[in-house]
């Protein structure tokens, strides 16, 4: 199969156009589900996961609605599959060659259910900026859906049953993605996320457990899935978050009013280098293109457009440039071909 | 010594990592570490697997042993291998272990009483319930509010759900 042509495309909730767009860049909606008297996809044989594969992609919801293109995971290359990671698609245990597991992604790649991941399914709804209720409506009704053909592991003690008992309940991860330069600029950052912590939601990095934070990305999410309504746990990251990116823009006012020179030099330094750099890391890219992004968002760079920015933010990564510029993982020229991109892109914006 | 990450100060931190039995050390200057601490907000070094084993896997007593051997009889899974991995076989595994589980679910979770949705053919008669004692909460918050326009259409609700729970249940 080749998924070569979709590749490169970037979805609209990349490109960052939403509510809040200056400091939330997206948000998901995750919900975990299980098949009734199935053994979870860690324990069930070969057999099975294919059952329970063709089972969710013969529901009516997959058959007729979302227009959702099947991608089997064992049978793309591994630089379709490190795209798919970087895209926040999907998760690198999920391509970890477990037989049998696949993707349901819908043109816009705002739907994206997961087959015979840790779970057997689990529901991802995507969306730019700021929009966790109408993330949860979408996601809450393809569950319904789903529902309608498939028999769910559930108990009226524990909920939804997950292979994970940090799933149980309602098996629902919801995450904001924020951008929070200045938090992290000014040394606020690490107190902040350690009063999130304090109000159930846990803090990653950008690509989820494990991750590192990159380009000043956070990604946070709720903690506990079980004893909380669904509508509760979205409230509480919702507030949360308002708080953040209230946090988020007072320092950067701050920041102008009381630091601008130094401040704005940073920034149109950073510029200044992805402007003309002819090599570049991607943790180095990751970081000026946050400060330059900034720089838009503050009103101090207004020749470039945001959308670009949050583009770049994922076109720069590794499989992604590998697979415009066709070359071997491992080559010198992931570097030089970072550079070049983002010189092209920057100067086609401006 | 000096800091294994600057190379350039004296190391005086040092950090020990135990993780599934594998242990890792790491010198650093107090710069680094405290930077490095910024880092381990995300790191997977402590990811819940590696906390839960180390909880489920405190010391080696004989009724640990024992624990470990205790089997799913849906799946085959024994607990051992649940401690190790965070991972359970199959949905039965929730009551076959129940009894070990529940206190390590409500560690995790902080409550072992799911008051979310409920799917609506397997959820039964518990949609209608959950809905009615929802109903039943914003009552008394209307009626503590003095709003008893409102209360009066709550109420009318309730008799409306009452009276189908009770026919379902014919």
């Amino acid at each position: 199969m080749n998924i070569g042509d979709q590749n490169l495309k970037l979805s609209q909730w990349i490109s960052g156009e939403g509510p809040q767009q200056d400091i939330v860049l997206s948000n998901r909606i995750r919900l975990a589900r299980n098949l009734e008297k199935t053994a979870f996809p860690g324990r069930a044989g070969r057999e099975e996961l294919s059952k329970i594969s063709k089972k969710i992609r013969e529901t009516k919801e997959v058959e007729n609605k979302n227009n959702l293109k099947y991608i089997e995971v064992n049978n793309i290359s591994p630089v379709e599959r490190k795209i798919l990671v970087e895209k926040n698609l999907t998760s690198p245990f999920h391509l970890q060659n477990h037989p049998e597991a696949g993707l349901l992604i819908n043109e816009e790649e705002n739907i994206c259910i997961m087959i015979n991941e840790e779970d057997h399914i689990r529901i991802q709804v995507l969306t730019a900026g700021f929009q966790l209720n109408s993330s949860w409506e979408k996601a809450d009704k393809i569950d319904d859906n789903l529902e309608k053909d498939l028999d769910f592991a559930f108990s009226k003690k524990l909920g939804y049953l997950s292979a994970c008992p940090t799933n149980l309940g309602t098996g629902l991860r919801a995450s904001v993605m924020v951008h929070l330069p200045a938090l992290n600029f000014t040394n606020n950052i690490n107190q902040l996320l350690g009063a999130v912590s304090q109000l159930g939601l846990v803090v990653r990095g950008i690509y989820g457990e494990g991750s590192e934070s990159a380009g000043n990305i956070y990604q946070i999410s709720n903690q506990v899935t079980l004893g909380n309504s669904e509508q509760d746990i979205i409230d509480n990251l919702k507030d949360v978050t308002l708080q953040i990116i209230e946090e988020e823009r007072n320092t950067r006012k701050r920041l102008l009013s009381e630091r601008k020179n130094y401040v704005t030099d940073r920034i149109m330094r950073a510029y200044g280098i992805l402007r003309y750099a002819r090599k570049i890391s991607g943790e180095e890219a990751m970081e000026l293109i946050s400060q330059v992004k900034m720089g838009i968002d503050m009103g101090v760079i207004d020749s470039l457009d945001t959308k670009m920015l949050s583009e770049l933010m994922i076109l720069i990564r590794p499989a992604h440039l590998q697979k415009r510029f066709a070359f071997e993982p491992g080559e010198q020229k992931e570097e030089i071909k970072r550079a070049s991109l983002i010189r092209e892109r920057m100067k086609q914006s401006s | 010594m000096l800091c294994q990450n600057c190379e350039q100060n004296e190391a005086n931190v040092h950090i020990t990592r135990i993780i599934n039995g594998e242990k890792t050390e790491v010198f650093l200057c107090e710069e680094c570490a405290e930077e490095k601490g910024q880092f381990s907000l995300e790191s997977e070094a402590f990811s819940f697997q590696n906390l839960l084993s180390g909880i489920l896997n405190p010391d080696v007593s004989s009724s640990v042993s024992r624990e470990a051997a205790l089997k799913c009889e849906n799946c085959g899974l024994k607990y051992g291998e649940f401690s190790e991995t965070g991972i359970l076989g199959c949905a039965e595994c929730y009551d076959q272990f129940s009894e070990r589980l529940e206190p390590l679910i409500k560690r995790i979770q902080g409550s072992s009483q799911h008051e979310g949705k409920v799917p609506k053919r397997k959820g039964g008669d518990l949609r209608l319930r959950n809905e009615l004692n929802h109903l039943r909460e914003e009552l008394d918050q209307v009626i503590a509010e003095e709003n008893f326009e409102k209360a009066a259409e709550l109420r009318d609700q309730i008799y409306e759900l009452e009276d189908r729970l009770g026919s379902e249940q014919k």
